[in-house]
């Protein structure tokens, strides 16, 4: 199934500091006892943004500064742990269009991509800059252009990375891969067929 | 030329190239839970689609699972809901349920192996990330997310990137009171939660070969929390005296064919790696996490760290887990209070796991602050552990004994922990607020490890008390 293309992300950032930000803290599993996504945007973070609160400080998701981003800023081996794809969804439930960091977990990576949320990554002294950049400016606008593997801002232009099939998956607007799979069957039959374990042996 | 297990098996069931460059591989063996699949099945009802390959899909329900009282309707009416509605799915797509109830039910990792569905050289995935843990047998076996549930569902197959692969030798034996479970907290230890990400883990030597098939799965189960996707050990005698006479094992003139090719599977002696790193067994003692990650850890007769003893760019990871572990860093991990013992997972809820720990607790009692417990990893480990009489050992020890499931591993269920409790588990992360409260501290170690901190009310070096030989 052909979805919409996705070219060009750009918004206000949001800064989340820290490596090794793992899927039950994007979205504690108390929240996964549904048979649906639906509402998950408001829970990004939950527990976090509370622990927060109660030692008197603002987590970045409850920051009014950053309010309407639409890119989050985001350090090493974010979205470790758990394959819950609801990680993924909460944000991008939660309003966020693009992730940018220094890396990525492989599950959480694919997760995103086969939901339509872009994460590409640069080197992490640039992550670093433009947290501080974003959290020194936080309307500053960011733009993220997968047609160029560019990141926009303060004027500047990075060359970011993105796997190249993610990225032409998000620019036909083939990021739903199930009809890909599907298109020449026969081959998947065949591959049954050789396998000696299917028919039992 | 000599190949991986990794590549035999990645090029036996590739499908073709796919137009993204990425390659589509057929799915042997699907594995479904209550949890990440209701999604998908909708949305094949949307599109149109049916299960092509419902002989090759398994389903089962684990993390929603009282283990108090399984009386339905359950407590909390989404469970409820998640449970209903996973047995309408696979009504309608014709896939086999192990329901509640059932003596095939539980922990989706646990009832795999247990019924003989796991099998060498298969390609397994399933909406979780400890699927992992199949890899014991020498199967490719990968975490998914809820689309690409929905992938395996309508088409069998996934597309994937191929990883490289890590071969991992583990030298020498264990020694008593330690457990595959200490092997793999080093292994991360060393190599960081991120060390393994695009990586297949190949475990071998001397200590991997003497492992049991549950050691082997403790193993390979928690290759996810070092980053790496999958993790295996390659196929061998022990492998396959496991598999015999399982209900979904082939038998007669089919099992000495299906022993044949198993074996073939397996990496050649001359096979090349992408990396190799090797750890010596011999000198490993029991494993406790301080932090919140599962590669903060540390030998039992160790000491927390402080945020100054670490590399700078460490310091402020560090900081943050001994802020929110409640450490001031620099004291011995041994001794750190806790409020709940939890044997279980599909880590380390295996029958293996709780005869070990029975040991321990034979003839003695939980201290009195403590709340134990020990949740079987499925109702045919519960069976077997009363057949040996290990509840009575547990029980008169002062643990509860509960019904089959992922329990308070991930408190999707009512076992969760309060406020601040801190918890000695047998489980696989202590990720903030893991176990169900938000502010709860998860102290990961062996079940052996897990029983000696319940009886001590503290933790403790488990070796002293095990008496015997192993």
């Amino acid at each position: 199934m052909t979805l919409p293309a996705i070219r060009r992300v750009s918004g206000a950032a949001l800064p989340l500091r820290g490596d090794d930000v793992d899927t039950d803290r994007i979205i504690p599993a108390r929240f996964l006892v549904s048979i649906t996504f639906e509402g998950l945007g408001e829970h990004a973070f939950e527990d976090d943004r509370k622990a927060a609160k109660a030692k008197g400080k603002t987590h970045p998701f409850d920051d009014p500064l950053f309010a309407g981003a639409r890119i989050l800023l985001v350090n090493r081996n974010f979205g470790c742990g758990s394959s819950r794809e609801h990680a993924p969804q909460a944000l991008a439930r939660g309003g966020i269009k693009a992730v940018v960091g220094e890396s990525f977990s492989e599950i959480f990576f694919g997760n995103a991509v086969a939901i339509g949320l872009p994460c590409v990554a640069l080197p992490g002294e640039a992550i670093a800059r433009l947290q501080s950049l974003v959290e020194g400016a936080p309307k500053s606008a960011l733009a993220v252009d997968l047609e160029a593997r560019t990141l926009i801002a303060d004027g500047k232009t990075l060359p970011v990375s993105i796997p190249e099939n993610a990225r032409e998956a998000f620019l036909s607007g083939n990021w739903d891969g199930t009809s890909m799979l599907l298109e020449r069957f026969q081959g998947v039959e065949a591959v049954a067929a050789r396998l000696p374990y299917v028919a039992g042996f | 030329m000599a190949a991986t297990l990794f590549s035999k098996v990645w090029d036996l069931h590739t499908v073709r190239k796919l137009p993204t460059g990425q390659t589509q591989l057929f799915v042997g063996l699907h594995l479904v839970h209550e949890v990440t699949s209701p999604q998908a099945f909708e949305m094949l009802r949307t599109r149109g689609w049916g299960v092509p390959f419902p002989s090759r899909t398994v389903a089962t329900v684990d993390h929603i699972v009282p283990t108090a009282s399984l009386a339905r309707p359950f407590a909390d009416a989404r469970a409820e809901e998640m449970l209903t509605s996973l047995q309408q799915n696979c009504r309608d797509f014709g896939v086999p349920l192990h329901d509640l109830g059932s003596l095939e039910q539980g922990i989706v990792h646990v009832i795999g192996p247990e019924l003989g569905l796991t099998q060498p050289g298969m390609t397994i995935a399933c909406g979780d990330s400890h699927t992992s843990t199949h890899g014991a047998f020498g199967a490719l076996a990968f975490g998914i997310g809820t689309s690409q549930v929905r992938d395996v569902l309508a088409s069998q197959c996934l597309a994937l990137d191929p990883l490289k692969v890590r071969r991992l030798d583990v030298t020498g034996a264990l020694a008593p009171g330690v457990y595959a479970k200490d092997v793999i907290l080093a292994i991360i230890r060393r190599l960081g939660v991120k060390g393994g990400v695009g990586y297949a883990y190949e475990y071998g030597g001397e200590a991997v070969s003497r492992m049991s098939m549950e050691e082997r799965m403790t193993l390979c189960n928690m290759s996810v929390e070092g980053g790496a996707r999958a993790g295996y050990v390659n196929p061998d005698a022990t492998t396959f005296a496991y598999l015999k006479g399982r209900p979904a094992a082939p038998s007669g003139a089919a099992w000495d064919r299906a022993v044949a090719w198993w074996a073939s599977m397996a990496s050649d002696e001359s096979a090349r790696y992408d990396d190799r790193v090797t750890l010596d067994a011999g000198a490993l003692e029991p494993h406790v996490t301080w932090g919140i990650n599962p590669g903060q850890s540390v030998g039992v007769s160790g000491r927390v760290p402080r945020s100054s003893d670490v590399a700078p760019e460490a310091r402020a990871q560090v900081a943050e887990a001994l802020d929110y572990m409640g450490f001031s860093g620099g004291e011995t991990i041994s001794g750190t209070k806790i409020d709940v013992a939890f044997i279980g997972s599909c880590t380390n809820g295996r029958l293996s796991d709780l005869r070990e720990a029975s040991r321990v607790v034979k003839g003695r009692k939980v201290a009195p602050h403590v709340k134990a417990l020990v949740v079987p990893g499925s109702n045919a480990v519960r069976a077997a552990a009363e057949k040996e009489g290990l509840d009575a050992i547990f029980r008169d020890a002062g643990f509860e004994w509960r019904g089959a499931g992922c329990s308070m591993c991930l408190a999707m269920n009512p076992d969760k922990l309060e406020g601040r409790q801190v918890c000695a588990s047998s489980s696989n992360r202590n990720f903030k607020g893991r176990q169900g409260s938000p502010t709860g501290r998860t102290l990961l170690m062996s079940p052996a490890m897990v029983a000696a901190a319940a009886l001590a009310g503290e933790v403790a070096d488990v070796r002293p008390m095990l008496g015997g030989a192993r």
